[in-house]
Parts: structure tokens; sequence; C-alpha cells
């Protein structure tokens, strides 16, 4: 029986996106062998967990520490070691804090670690998981045998929306050392939602021409209302006409939206990278032969100075409706 | 400043993958092989803080092959001091790959241990953290700024819609990010140097570990996409595909 631990990730007193598509795939793992689903939440209080048993989790394990306001991998690590022994598969969400956190709990309690998983099963007496490798280039399928943590990539799984009432437990963090001092998040000046976990991302190249002119990206992800992020091509993260963390693509952020609009970008392998597997990728291009639109299920051949503002106008149209 | 870089050797990003015989690797055959690029960053990181502190020594180590060594001598011909080949067979385990590494670097009066944020073949972004754990030491990964003074470490890493901030003690182990530094490129008089530089080989046996790889497949195509049209003209076209058939506005 696989027992499943769903470790969440907490900011500023609130679950982060992303907890409920990952205890949808902690609960499919749970559900191959009659197994249970527990949810821990490291916080320093009254985090709102309501949700979690109509999101897959049989229990809720709230764990409090004047330590956990901001993100303490020591504090959690120990945490998740003491109850570690319970659980087949430990299972956190491949973000910037889980990858963190994975391998560290993995070296603890001396099991595998899995990252960036976007498929898991349990077959016989293994926990299979698939994975891309190579910058996406190549698929590989692991099997993981005792005890082991897995990283779910965002955007695999999608959430249940339906499971049963979470019964709430309160566990004891255990003494440890506070090695790392996590003291802050600055955030983002912009504003906008970061392209890792938006549903619609639109990313810009060196086809805009001017870093002013990413001013049009900017209104047509405000056309889609609070859902889309602006991303960009290494070329102009290079350039310094965007921010780094923009970057999608091998050196960049890997990301799985539902809508992937590249804007005066090439398709260089290396960007393909991190945006091949959104759901439906549109393209806009002046060069009929740029190698993006082998990967885009919709291209317009044209410019982007013309047809972005007419895209724009057409989503708001929409959304008006 | 004593500097330890943990180096493993990738197959250059743009490189063709094929698949070998066996279907659970990739066919080497005429594939260029490289630093791990997130790598360069932490060789760049530990040479330029010795050469701010003026005075250690960094330590480029690898576990691997007899080819990591060719591996380990690019990193001295940047500017790494010496080298270590840890000879033996990698295992598809991180954790056993951590545990091989930590075991030579315990004991080694380091003051720092740095490591690439993921290493581009596998994308394991395991084995910084996870010698971190086995060592018991502050750890912070995927770093894009790192500030060395009284002791102590301060780092920003990203995170999603921000960055966050950390401090720590020395000895500490980081995983480095892009954006961290411009790694420099060996120079013709490093790469002379290098020749003369200390290059220890020591043999390890690595455990088999808890992790067998099943299948490397190529993923699955794209289905071929669609042209929608030219020009703005081509928009309600566009729009009518996004809404009524992929169904995304
Ligand atoms: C180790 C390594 C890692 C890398 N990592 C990344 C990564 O993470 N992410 C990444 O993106 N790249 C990465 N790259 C770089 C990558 O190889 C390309 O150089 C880069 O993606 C190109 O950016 P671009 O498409 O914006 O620019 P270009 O290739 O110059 O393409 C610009 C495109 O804009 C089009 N265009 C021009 N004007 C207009 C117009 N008015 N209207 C419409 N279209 C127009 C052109 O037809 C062209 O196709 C990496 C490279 C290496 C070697
Ligand atoms: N065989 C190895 N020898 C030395 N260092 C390694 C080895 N494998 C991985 N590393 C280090 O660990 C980092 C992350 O690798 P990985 O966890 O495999 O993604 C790399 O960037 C290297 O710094």
């Amino acid at each position: 029986m696989a027992n499943v631990l769903a470790v969440l990730e907490v900011r500023n007193g609130a679950l982060r996106k992303g907890s409920a598509e990952l205890l949808a795939a902690a609960r499919r793992l749970a559900d191959a062998s009659g197994g249970t689903v527990d949810a821990l939440v490291c916080s320093t209080g009254a985090v709102n967990t309501d949700t979690l048993g109509a999101a897959g989790a049989d229990r809720v394990l709230s764990a409090s520490h004047a330590d956990f306001a901001n993100y303490c991998p020591d504090g959690t690590v120990a945490t998740v070691a003491s109850v570690s022994a319970q659980y087949r598969a430990i299972v956190v969400s491949a973000s910037a804090t889980g990858k963190d956190l994975a391998p560290r709990i993995a070296a603890r309690i001396n099991a595998p670690c899995a990252m960036d998983v976007t498929s898991v099963d349990l077959s016989g007496d293994t926990i299979r998981v698939v994975r891309p490798v190579y910058a996406g280039k190549a698929l590989q399928t692991v099997d993981l045998r005792g005890s082991t943590v897995i990283a779910v990539r965002p955007g695999a799984y999608a959430g249940l929306g339906a499971g049963k009432a979470g019964a709430n437990v309160s566990i004891t963090v255990p003494p440890f050392t506070k090695r790392l001092d996590v003291t802050g998040i600055r955030t983002a000046n912009t504003g906008l939602l970061d392209v890792a976990e938006a549903r619609v991302v639109i990313s810009g190249g060196r086809g805009l021409g001017d870093p002013k002119h990413f001013v049009l990206l900017e209104e047509l992800a405000a056309a889609f209302g609070g859902e889309a992020a602006v991303g960009a091509s290494r070329a102009v993260v290079d350039a310094g006409w965007a921010e780094h963390g923009a970057q999608v693509g091998q050196t960049g952020k890997t990301v799985a939206p539902e809508l992937y609009i590249a804007v005066g970008i090439s398709g260089a392998i290396q960007h393909l990278a991190g945006m091949r597997t959104a759901k439906v990728i549109v393209a806009i291009n002046r060069d009929k032969d740029a190698p993006i639109f082998k990967v885009a299920d919709y291209g317009i051949v044209g410019d982007l100075f013309e047809v972005v503002p007419a895209l724009t106008a057409a989503v708001k149209q929409v959304k008006a409706h | 400043m004593k500097i330890a870089v943990c180096l493993r050797r990738t197959p250059d990003t743009t490189a063709k993958i094929v698949i070998a015989a066996g279907g659970t690797s990739i066919d080497e055959t005429g594939v260029k092989f490289v630093p791990n690029p997130y790598d360069e960053y932490a060789i760049e990181a530990a040479i330029a803080l010795k050469e701010k502190a003026g005075a250690g020594e960094t330590v480029v180590v690898a576990l691997g092959a007899d080819s990591v060594q060719e591996t380990l001598r690019t990193a001295l011909a940047m500017g790494i001091d010496r080298a270590v080949h840890l000879q033996g067979n990698a295992s598809a385990d991180g954790l056993e790959n951590a545990r091989a590494l930590a075991d030579h670097v315990r004991g080694g009066g380091y003051d720092l241990v740095l490591f690439g944020k993921l290493a581009v073949d596998d994308y394991g972004q395991q084995t910084g953290a996870m010698v971190a754990e086995l060592l018991e030491l502050p750890c912070a990964t995927a770093i894009t700024m790192l500030e060395i003074a009284d002791g102590r470490a301060t780092v920003e890493r990203e995170v999603e819609g921000g960055v966050e901030q950390a401090t720590c003690a020395l000895p500490a182990v980081f995983t480095c990010d892009k954006g961290l530094n411009n790694p420099r490129l060996p120079s013709l008089k490093g790469i002379m140097a290098a020749r003369k530089k200390p290059f220890d080989i020591a043999p390890v046996t690595v455990a088999a570990g808890a992790v067998t790889v099943a299948s490397l497949v190529l993923p699955p195509e794209r289905a071929a996409g669609r042209i929608v049209g030219e020009g703005a003209a081509a928009v309600p076209a566009l729009m009518q595909l996004l809404v009524s058939d992929a169904k995304v506005i």
C-alpha cells in the first residue's frame, strides 16, 4: 500500500497555486494501491486549508513554527523526516521551492529522488516516473525502489476538484538547526504573473526590435485579465530588454501553460526546450520559414506590430462578452 | 578561502539526441562534450572569490569514467588550482553520487562547496542539496547572487514571482544558476598552465542505489501545426480556433 505525503507550499500565509494539482498527483499514486494521502502544511499558524479535502487529501497535517514565516528548508526537512516512515512516497511541486526541498528530504531520509516528473505510477513494487531530460529533448522512464521523494512538474496534473472532507491533525515540529535563514522575498516590480505559473504566456523575442515594444505584449497580457504573464527569449534577456526571471528556455524557465504565444521569436532549440509542452502554441513571425512554426499549433505569418494589436483588440472583445 | 567545485561532463546543449541501442541512454557518437554549463558559473564564482580574498585554493572534483579528465582540464585552464578525478562509474541514483562527492569533500576544510543548479543531461537537480544535507551544511540552491563578508554568505535565488534572499554562516553549499556571473573562457596561457597543475586520481566505488532507468525515448512530435494566415487579417480565424477548437480563451 502506498501512502503518500504531499508537502504543500505556503507563502505569505496562504497556500501556493499548484497545491490542488499536487494533491491530484498524490491521489492517483495512493489510489493505485488503496493508500491514503496526507497533506503537510508548514506555517506560522492559521492557513486556510478548507479546500484540501476536496482536492484529494484524506488528512491535513498542520505543523506550526515561528520560523515558518518564510520558507525554512531546515525546519521543513526536519518535520517531514519526523513523519516520513509512514509514507511510501513524499511528493512536492517542482517549483523553485519544491526543487530546493526535495533533494534535502531525500538525503535526510535516505531515499531516491526524482525531479520534474510529468507522470507517476505504482507498478508492482516500484514507483515508476517519467521525466523530461536533455532539456526536453528526451523522456526518461525511471523505476524507484523503496521510499521515494518526487517533485511533480507544474502543469502535469489537473486538480481533482472533488474528494472527501480532509481531517485536520496538528503535528509537532521537531527541534532543528536553522542553517539557512531566508530573510524574505523581493517581489518582481512588474506586478504581473510569473511565467511559470500563468495559464497564458506571451513571450517576446528579438523581433520586437526595441525594449519599449514589450508594452505591446503587456497590453495583450492585460487583455487576458490577470491570467497571462509576459516571457522572453534569451536573446532579449541578454540584451537587457527583459528580466532574467522572464526567460523561457533551457537556461531560463520551463513553462507548460494552456496557451503560449511566441512573438518575434525564431524558435531556437534552446527556447523550445522551455515551452514545447504548452497545450497550445501560437507563433507570430514575419518569416514563414522560422522554426517556431514547426512546433506551433497555429501560426500567423506577418509583422508583429500589426498582428499583436489586432489580437489584443480581439481578445478584449471576447473577454468583454 | 578554500573552495571546491563539483563538475560534471555533459553533452553540448546543441547536440542532437539519438537514443543508443538498449534504449536507456544516448548514442555518444559524434557528440561534443563540455563542462556542464551551470558548473561554469560555479567555477567562475570560485575563481573570483579566491582572487578577491587574495589567498586560498580552488579545487575541482568530478566523479566518473576517465573521460571526465578532459573536462577537469578545462576547469584548470579557466583558472582553478587543482583537480581531483573520483574514478568510478556514477549511479543512476543521484543520492549515491552525492554520497561519493560528500565523502571526498568531508574533512577537506572547504569554506564553500559549489555546484551547478542542474546537469543538462539527466536534469537530476539534486546533487548539491543532497551533499549539503549529508555534510550537515547550510545550503541554498540555484543562486543568482552571492556575497561573502565576515564569514557569512548572503544569497539571492529566483522563485516564482520574486527573488528570495537568504543568509548563512560558512562553510556552506550553493548551487549556481545563470545570472550569478559571466564565466571566463580558458585563455591560451591558462591552457598551458593547466598542464602543470596538480591532478589527483582517486578510485571510488559508487553503490548502485535504488534507481533504474527503464527507458529513454524521444518525445512525441507535436502534431503538425498550421499557418492560419497572413497579417492582421488572420486574427479573426486564429481567435475562432483558440475559442472554439482549442478552447483556451
Ligand atoms: C547554452 C545555450 C542556452 C540557451 N538558452 C536559451 C534559453 O533558455 N532561452 C532562449 O530563448 N534562448 C536560449 N538560447 C539562445 C537561442 O539559441 C537563440 O539565440 C535565442 O532563443 C534567439 O532569440 P530570438 O528568437 O528572440 O531571436 P532571433 O533568433 O533573432 O529571432 C527573432 C525572430 O523575430 C522575427 N521578427 C523580426 N522582426 C519581426 C516583426 N516585425 N514581426 C514578426 N516577427 C519578426 C524574425 O523573423 C526572427 O524569427 C541559448 C543558447 C545557448 C547556446
Ligand atoms: N558525476 C559528477 N561529478 C561531479 N559533480 C557532479 C556530478 N554529477 C553532478 N554533479 C554536480 O551536481 C550538479 C547538479 O547535477 P544533477 O543533480 O545531476 O542535476 C552539477 O551541476 C555538478 O555540479
